[in-house]
């Protein structure tokens, strides 16, 4: 299926990853959006409702994001491709949704442009600390697909993306971008709607009468109705039977939620990969830490290091296989990340301890400086032994603190 | 000669697979369904295109019961799913069948909100002062002075005033009946479908097993008998005199049915004006 001509701004932009957004999922045929202010994804809200008109969507400012992503649920049962934008407090609030979105098996989409946390933390700076929240956050066994792009294009690009896959695997879908990526002003290249792809909604075009809504394809996703199609359907966020009505001898329903997307990992997840065929150091990095990476990694070669790059475009479902591959070939992992440690042991735990990994830790707000991530991989090509467990390479900033306490500051 | 198999004059409307249901004898939620099925019988509209969303709690369970498409939802979430659901599809006619603390506690900011937009949709919230499905704990409707499991020497706060409530935010028809109410109940749901815009109305049901167990009320029947007694109808009462208090006189009828556009009506003339505007932002980008 290709993309609707009225959705499609086609064109070469100078816009920020917000907005660029915005147009991904208008070009994807989103036409529910119900968001609410946060900074910093306010302006992919802000963009969508400027649009409303042309393209005859609907906006909705909610009271709230509890409310918020009620109404995208509800909008998905509608029949309606539906989205919700926000950042670390909304995503909080979000939570238990999310596991009924995973429950209902519905498509949706979460834009996460990550600030720093906890709580109120940096709204107006970058963070990469919701990545476990991702995965993690609603109580319960499902799972989620969570993509993290690295610049303006890619926040194009990948929001069409992450509709496909909500709308072929069914289940929510998070865009964990973050403030940096967010705000930064790039060109954009909208193709022309014959160019983009799209992922029609699984609906279920067999007898009325035998339709059961939770009564899986081969591929373990079920097809889909909406309301008003005369199923008369029942669904609830209980544990349920293939018909949809609650079933509390069914407690291993789960693992089909959990299966259709682990056993489907392969055909979901999508990698960067950099010179690894032949690299000792490998750099694992996500979302706007990858270009700062990039600087740190250049570093290296000139110093003569066999570096080589893996950038988790998709982070959920984690690339498990890959990295226990490549910890077979290579000395050490180095993982950069905003956060005090999170993909890190995901890395950690796929290693099988044939590696050593890494963690280039950062607390959010600034981005690394480059020459740590350098001295971390340098760190990283002199350690002759085995080292159990993860290493927190302390950036400079962070040895000079260390050193000279409370003078520095 | 074959003897002619019973069927229940609500079974076109049941998910009969699933009966019986979860609900304690004595208790008022099924005759409100009863009222709801009664009501979509004489509404004649097309059963395709009306579904009840419901969100956790005795009431919750609703959705569950009714052959409609129907929604189970989380809690306090209902209202906000059906603004999703009817924003998405305004073809459909979206009901919200659930209880006083999904609606009021924990859904009591959706609640509001949908009112003030006006979102076309009916709400019938049944109040039973009491969250039930948990096991008797007090609610943001429990008379004063009422006890329940977190209230064991009686309830200190205040209960909210569901139709004051529902009035100040906006709603355009609001009104009151109890579970012994059944015919004038039944007539209200039918008007409160066809009404365009957000329409309420609070249902007072016995709550045998938990309300008037813990308070000695008595079972479901002396409940019935005290609605019978103590239940007034003052159709157009001002709805600030309508506070429940602890067994006294329960002000019952239709308060509000006025005239307000609806969301969508709003939304829809919005978007076709909107395109020969030019947007009033102070950030204003190249798409």
């Amino acid at each position: 299926m290709k993309a609707n001509k009225r959705d499609v701004h086609t064109g070469i932009y100078y816009i920020d990853g917000d907005v660029a957004s915005a147009e991904g999922a208008l070009a994807a045929g989103c036409k529910f959006v119900g968001g609410y202010p946060i900074t910093p994804s306010t302006e992919a809200f802000e963009a969508f409702v400027r649009r409303a008109p042309y393209v005859g969507s609907i906006t909705i400012q909610m009271e709230d994001e509890l409310g918020s992503i009620a109404s995208i649920l509800g909008a998905a049962w509608s029949g309606k491709k539906a989205m919700t934008i926000t950042s670390g407090p909304g995503f909080s609030l979000m939570m238990e949704n999310i596991g009924l979105g995973a429950m209902l098996e519905t498509p949706f989409v979460i834009l996460n442009i990550q600030r720093g946390g906890p709580s109120t933390g940096l709204p107006t700076l970058a963070g990469q600390a919701d990545m476990m929240q991702s995965r993690w956050g609603s109580h319960g066994d499902y799972e989620i697909i969570a993509i993290s792009p690295d610049s303006p294009q890619e926040l194009f690009d990948y929001t069409i993306k992450a509709f496909n896959l909500s709308e072929k695997y069914r289940c929510p879908v998070m865009i964990m971008s973050d403030e940096c990526v967010g705000h930064m002003t790039e060109k954009v290249v909208i193709p022309p709607a014959e160019e983009i792809e799209l992922e029609p909604r699984r609906f279920y075009n067999g007898p009325k009468d035998k339709y059961q809504p939770f009564k899986p394809d081969k591929d373990l996703v079920p097809p889909m109705v909406k309301a008003g199609d005369g199923f008369k359907l029942h669904i609830t966020g209980l544990i349920h039977d293939e018909n949809g009505y609650p079933a509390s001898n069914k407690t291993s329903y789960t693992r089909r939620l959990v299966d259709k997307i682990r056993l489907n990992a392969d055909k979901i997840i999508e990698l960067q990969e950099e010179e690894t065929e032949d690299a000792e150091i490998i750099v694992v990095s996500y979302g706007i830490t990858s270009r700062v990476a990039i600087r740190g990694i250049d570093e290296a070669r000139e110093a003569g290091i066999k570096v080589g790059s893996l950038r988790l475009v998709t982070v959920w479902p984690f690339p498990e296989k890959r990295i226990a591959e490549l910890s077979k070939k290579v000395r050490a992992f180095v993982v950069p990340e905003i956060n005090y440690g999170q993909i890190v042991y995901e890395v950690e735990r796929c290693t099988h301890e044939n590696a050593n990994v890494i963690l280039v830790p950062h607390g959010g707000g600034l981005v690394h400086n480059p020459d740590d991530i350098f001295h971390a991989i340098q760190y990283a090509a002199k350690e002759k032994n085995k080292i159990i467990g993860i290493v927190e390479y302390k950036t400079i900033l962070q040895r000079l603190i260390t050193e000279r306490g409370n003078r520095l500051r | 000669m074959k003897s002619k198999k019973e069927i229940h004059p609500m079974e076109s409307l049941l998910r009969m697979d699933r009966i019986p249901h979860i609900w304690c004898p004595g208790c008022g939620i099924g005759t409100a369904v009863t009222a709801f099925t009664a009501a979509l019988d004489k509404l004649k509209v097309d059963l395709n295109k009306i579904c009840v969303v419901s969100g956790i709690g005795c009431t919750g369970r609703v959705a569950g019961y009714v052959k409609l498409d129907s929604f189970h939802t989380t809690h306090g979430r209902p209202i906000a799913f059906a603004t999703g659901l009817k924003l998405g599809n305004p073809e459909m006619k979206v009901v919200v069948f659930s209880g006083d603390g999904d609606i009021i506690a924990i859904g009591g900011n959706h609640f509001m909100h949908a009112a003030r937009r006006n979102i076309d949709i009916t709400v019938i919230c049944l109040n039973n002062f009491i969250y039930a499905m948990t096991g008797g704990q007090v609610a943001p409707t429990t008379p004063l002075t009422a006890y329940a499991t977190t209230s064991p020497y009686g309830n200190i706060e205040p209960p909210y005033n569901i139709p004051q409530l529902a009035e100040a935010c906006g709603a355009v028809y609001v009104a009151r009946w109890t579970a012994l109410h059944v015919r004038r109940l039944t007539n209200s749901i039918v008007e409160a479908i066809q009404k365009p815009g957000f329409s309420v109305i609070e249902v007072i049901s016995p709550c045998a097993q938990y309300y008037s167990r813990i308070n000695r009320l008595g079972d479901g029947l002396d409940m019935m008998k005290f609605y019978h007694d103590n239940a007034v109808i003052k159709h157009n009462e001002p709805t600030e005199n309508l506070d429940i208090d602890y067994q006294k006189e329960i002000i019952i009828g239709k308060f509000i049915d006025r005239e307000r556009p609806t969301y969508t009506e709003v939304y829809n003339k919005w978007l076709s004006d909107a395109k020969h505007q030019t947007p009033k932002s102070p950030r204003i980008q190249n798409t």
